[in-house]
């Protein structure tokens, strides 16, 4: 196993500093001595109070969010309103305090080789790409959402190509358009992608047929994130890994395909 | 507050939940802090079977009203890759081993006692006999009768402490524990998790036909699951009294515990250890802190 950064054992109470909007998202920003981590690492995320006596008195469970940047004694992360854990997230003030457990998991790789690095990002999954993007010299940034409110997420990389699903915003089209037209022109490149699991499978596909290399960062619903409840797994080639320990960014040739229920 | 387990000195009265914490994917995560600041004072291995088990196709949770609904299915190396490759990093704890085993006959848990019986850093057995009968399909320790029998000859096989993990699932767990304890167990624990399931939700309206909305099928990969955290606390705590009350072996109790409050309310009713299971999900450090508070209210003033 590779190595990685590891998190102290136990969860710890960060102050939120900032809490902004980003078109369909929000940012939350919280106060964290660190350890800083890898791009592609993930932290569990919990409001101090309040946590729970949502809708269907939830949530009861952290969530996992890739970081998505760190610097100055901050660790950023992208929210979306999806449920009562995210929304819960997305209400915090600054002052409030967050329960974080991490970093963990394993990141990406750098690119080898001279492969030039080609970003790849879809909706919220945005995320890990602006960490990653920060520690690389040069990178080629596509990233797709569904309409113009959401690509306003494009703001958190710089240089970012975008795709929308409607047209409203450059592409109309998917993400994998504009992947597929970056490898007709130089396919001597590495593949980092984020993103819903259909745009994760069509890139995966995309790169498998080109020999290109790629690493996907999965997503998976987790209680624990440190390969305690074997709850996360996703089917591999050589049978269902963690995508908390073993993940979240995977070779893609270790995956015959990306789904939720592979 | 060190404790004496059925002959094994114990630090403290609060130990893990099995499956519900991987010591070595604990080190992957957080380094050797683990072994510095180990949480529990045994620690009791994810259960074993004869033959390796991919477990359940996921989805494998599901988050209910202060609690979890899981459906991991065991999955394990098998007992021949557990003893070769996870034994000896499980031996570089610093608490002793307890390992749970699993088996649908009496001699398959036989051969998992037996070759257990020959590693000194396995310091217990425990029973999980949550598992259906072969034959039945009835889970062994949800009758008073089978599982006795089953107990019975297994015992035996060892000569290493034997603990039954008792399932909630039957008409009257107290029954099942005397069973246990006639059977020859030296200590009994519980509660497992709760059976329970989950629909998948609509995120669209039904689709409606002549005969009314489609329903919505199972969410958990593996139809049903077992419900654990605070949710059933209350039950859990209610089971332990009753088994309390009706052997004279030790107790593990566990279910929902939280805080060294909720730890205490077990040991009130009789529990000799706790066990701390869904609340290390939310945080590793969660059996410490109980463990740490236990014995700062022990002190005296």
């Amino acid at each position: 196993m590779s190595e990685r950064t590891l998190a102290p054992f136990e969860r710890r109470l960060l102050t939120v500093v900032a809490n902004e909007s980003l078109g369909a998202y929000r940012v939350l920003k919280a106060a964290d001595p660190g350890p800083a981590p890898d791009a592609g690492q993930f932290a569990m995320l919990a409001s101090a109070k309040r946590w729970g006596a949502g809708e269907d008195e939830r949530p009861y469970l952290p969530r996992a969010f890739s970081y998505a940047r760190f610097a100055n004694g901050e660790a950023h992360f992208l929210l979306e309103d999806v449920g009562p854990g995210t929304r819960r997230l997305c209400e915090l003030s600054p002052g409030e305090g967050l329960w974080l457990l991490g970093p963990l998991g394993a990141g990406f790789q750098p690119p080898r080789d001279g492969r030039r690095a080609l970003l790849v990002g879809g909706g919220v999954g945005v995320a890990p790409l602006a960490i990653l993007q920060d520690g690389l010299d040069d990178a080629t940034v596509l990233l797709g959402f569904r309409d113009a409110q959401h690509a306003e997420g494009a703001a958190l990389l710089s240089g970012a190509l975008v795709a929308t699903d409607d047209g409203s915003v450059g592409h109309h089209g998917l993400v994998t358009d504009l992947l597929s037209g970056e490898l007709d022109g130089d396919a001597h490149a590495s593949v980092y992608a984020c993103g819903p699991p259909a745009m994760l499978e069509a890139v995966r596909a995309t790169c498998a047929e080109r020999a290109v290399p790629a690493q996907l960062a999965l997503e998976s619903g987790m209680a624990c994130g440190f390969g305690a409840c074997f709850g996360c797994v996703v089917a591999t080639r050589d049978g269902y890994a963690r995508v908390c320990v073993d993940g979240p960014v995977v070779a893609a040739e270790r995956l015959e395909r990306v789904g939720e229920r592979a | 507050m060190s404790v004496d387990f059925c002959g094994i000195p114990l630090a403290h009265p609060v130990i893990n939940g099995s499956g519900t914490f991987d010591a070595i994917a604990a080190r992957t995560a957080f380094g050797v802090a683990i072994d510095e600041r180990f949480p529990f004072a045994a620690f009791v291995s994810k259960t074993i079977t004869l033959r390796p088990r991919a477990g359940n196709p996921p989805p494998r949770l599901w988050e209910a009203q202060a609690g979890l609904v899981n459906s991991i299915g065991l999955p394990n190396k098998g007992l021949e890759r557990y003893l070769a490759e996870d034994l000896p990093a499980l031996s570089r704890l610093p608490v002793p081993l307890i390992t749970n085993v699993m088996g649908s006959t009496a001699e398959e848990l036989s051969e998992l006692v037996s070759a257990c019986e020959e590693h000194e850093e396995i310091a217990a057995v425990e029973l999980n006999v949550s598992c259906p009968n072969v034959h039945t399909g009835l889970d062994i320790g949800s009758d008073p009768i089978q599982l006795e029998r089953v107990v019975s000859i297994v015992r035996p096989v060892s000569g290493k402490p034997l603990i039954v993990k008792l399932t909630p699932n039957c008409a009257d767990v107290a029954a099942c524990a005397v069973a246990a304890q006639e059977g020859g167990a030296d200590a009994v624990s519980l509660v497992n998790t709760l059976r329970a399931m989950a629909l998948a939700p609509r995120r669209t309206p039904a689709v409606h036909s002549q005969d009314g909305p489609a329903p919505a099928p199972p969410w958990l990969g593996g139809g049903t699951g077992g419900l654990s955290g605070p949710a059933i606390r209350p039950v859990a705590l209610a089971q332990v009294a009753a088994v309390r009350r009706r052997v004279s072996i030790p107790v593990v109790g566990m279910g929902g515990i939280q805080n060294a409050a909720h730890a205490r309310q077990f040991l009130d009713v009789g529990a000799t250890l706790v066990a701390v299971g869904t609340e290390s999900f939310r945080d590793p450090g969660a059996a410490g802190r109980i463990a740490r508070e236990l014995d700062l209210e022990s002190a005296p003033r």
